[in-house]
């Protein structure tokens, strides 16, 4: 069977986890893999955690829907409260510390704090926080490469006014690596 | 062309462009709304048409008048829509025209959820409306499926003259997968070249459609002509998947849709962790059903049961036992409301079915 990775972001509407996801997922498309990206939808959006599932893969996905990930970026407290059980044993779950002041509690999975909030700020921009989670991400996973995700990056966001934004973009994630000691193998 | 990450809805409507069907009338609903989001902006760019009617209801008829253009003409819905526009269908079908209906089921009956289901099973397969016909019924399991389905659809509605129709559950629709189109894109039809379509009697007989038939001797006519399409339908359009099927297999699974693709997960799992072996049949074509296919799988002698896992309390399991003809037990597993079983729960039923205990 082929090795794939699955990852749910999570946060209140807003944090940027679904558009995290979808660079994540754009980018491993670029890189010839199969992707899947599922959105929460519905009544428990409102109001609750907005999440997005991705799953990698180099064979087939099977099914699309993940109830055990291997991996989860948790945003907030309740996403923190919903996914934290649900990370497979073995599996990786990335806190976001500047939001949540526990952890899940766990002790047979790796569990990485990324104060996504501060980062962000301390680059110039709030809305960033998702840049430097993704980034955390994929510097302990090895989900894809960052050339591509800069690729990609570029290719979304475009050159001329919003260059500015780039660069705020790619200090959130040179930072949000920093904080990743070591790779994780999920 | 390069590949794109699209949402299920959304690659659903570019596949119509691709089709050349430009004329497109939808009501709004949960879960395919991003269709109409899509093809609002997207049909006009290419001289196309989407008329947001008051109602399913008028979406039904509206679809019936432009369908006797000879130009292609669909809809997209969800369950409560599709419900409404069935006696639309029930003359269209009559009249023998071509319409592509999509829907993106939701959990059922009445207004039900908004949440992924395969509920529809029996309205889609069985004709719907009233009176003696039938829709040809395709089931995607992937985006890039529901593309390629979408615009086989519209060749087969026009082939048999006959509606035709997608159902996809919602998992279909919202998720984003890596689908491409082909490089060319279809022309509209040309009613000029069409030998039934309503464009104008100048110079020709007057054309009728209709689904009316006082005269019992020409209604029976009539019914036999949508019968014959029928049957050509089951000898030239059937189409299906076979997913580890060996010698070794105990169990035939049956299963279509996004629920397939769990099992073919669970069928993995189970196959490598507890040596289980298990064989999938996953019809394309719901209706005309693979039954002959079906029986082929199940009477042979490895395989000591057949399971119909679908995300509905068991519709689908009775055309199973009804090609099966009684040879191998049948039996049915799912869930619904919205609850897409798991992998796991999959395989709970796999070793329910066989009586292993784990």
């Amino acid at each position: 069977m082929a090795k794939q990775k699955e990852v749910v972001f999570a946060g209140f509407g807003g944090q940027g986890v679904m558009t995290a996801g979808q660079l994540l997922a754009y980018t491993a498309m670029e890189e010839g893999k199969n992707v899947v990206w599922i959105p929460s939808y519905g009544p428990e959006m409102r109001g609750g955690t907005a999440n997005c599932t991705i799953v990698i893969s180099d064979g087939r996905i099977g099914s699309p829907i993940i109830n055990n990930p291997m991996s989860a970026c948790v945003f907030n407290r309740p996403s923190l409260d919903k996914f934290g059980a649900l990370v497979k044993k073995g599996g990786l779950l990335l806190i976001n510390s500047s939001l949540i002041d526990v952890k899940s509690g766990r002790d047979d999975i790796t569990e990485i704090l990324v104060p996504v909030n501060d980062i962000a700020i301390k680059v110039g921009n709030p809305k960033v926080a998702n840049m430097a989670m993704l980034a955390a991400f994929i510097e302990a996973t090895d989900a894809v490469s960052f050339d591509s995700l800069l690729s990609m990056m570029e290719k979304k966001m475009g050159g001329g006014k919003k260059k500015e934004l780039l660069e705020i973009n790619h200090r959130a994630i040179e930072e949000g690596r920093k904080v990743v000691t070591g790779k994780v193998n999920i | 062309m390069a590949k794109k990450l699209m949402k299920g809805n959304e690659a659903i409507g570019e596949a119509a462009v691709c089709a050349g069907a430009l004329n497109y009338f939808a009501y709004p609903i949960t879960p395919q709304s991003e269709v109409a989001e899509y093809l609002c902006w997207r049909l006009p760019e290419v001289g196309g048409a989407f008329v947001q009617a008051e109602s399913e209801v008028a979406v039904g008829n509206m679809l019936f008048g432009a369908a006797c253009s000879g130009k292609r003409v669909f809809t997209t819905s969800s369950s409560p829509g599709i419900s409404l526009m069935q006696e639309a269908i029930s003359y269209m079908a009559g009249a023998h025209l071509p319409v592509v209906l999509i829907n993106i089921m939701r959990g059922g009956p009445g207004l039900g959820g908004i949440l992924p289901a395969q509920s529809d099973y029996f309205q889609a397969t069985k004709g719907g409306g009233h009176g003696d016909y039938r829709t040809l019924v395709l089931a995607p399991a992937s985006v890039q499926e529901a593309v390629d389905l979408t615009i086989l659809a519209f060749d087969l509605a026009d082939k048999y003259r006959n509606p035709v129709m997608i159902i996809g559950d919602a998992m279909i629709g919202q998720m984003m997968e890596s689908v491409e189109f082909p490089e060319k894109y279809r022309e509209q039809n040309d009613p000029a070249e069409s030998d039934w379509a309503l464009n104008g009697a100048k110079g020709r007989e007057s054309r009728i459609l209709k689904s009316l038939y006082l005269d019992p001797e020409k209604l029976d006519e009539n019914s036999f002509m949508l019968a014959n399409k029928y049957d050509m339908m089951k000898k030239d359009e059937i189409r299906y998947e076979l997913y580890n099927i060996s010698e070794k297999n105990r169990l035939l699974v049956v299963s279509y849709g996004t629920m397939s693709r769990v099992i073919q997960t669970a069928i993995d799992e189970i196959g490598e962790e507890e040596g289980i072996s298990v064989g999938l049949m996953r019809p394309i074509t719901l209706y005309p059903f693979p039954g002959q296919q079906l029986y082929d799988e199940a009477v042979k002698p490895n395989i000591e049961k057949v399971l119909s896992i679908e995300m509905s309390v068991g519709q689908m399991v009775e055309d199973v036992e009804r090609f099966v003809r009684g040879k191998k037990p049948v039996e049915f597993s799912g869930r619904t409301g919205g609850i897409v079983p798991t992998p796991d729960d999959v395989k709970g039923y796999i070793r329910k079915s066989l009586g292993i205990e784990k």
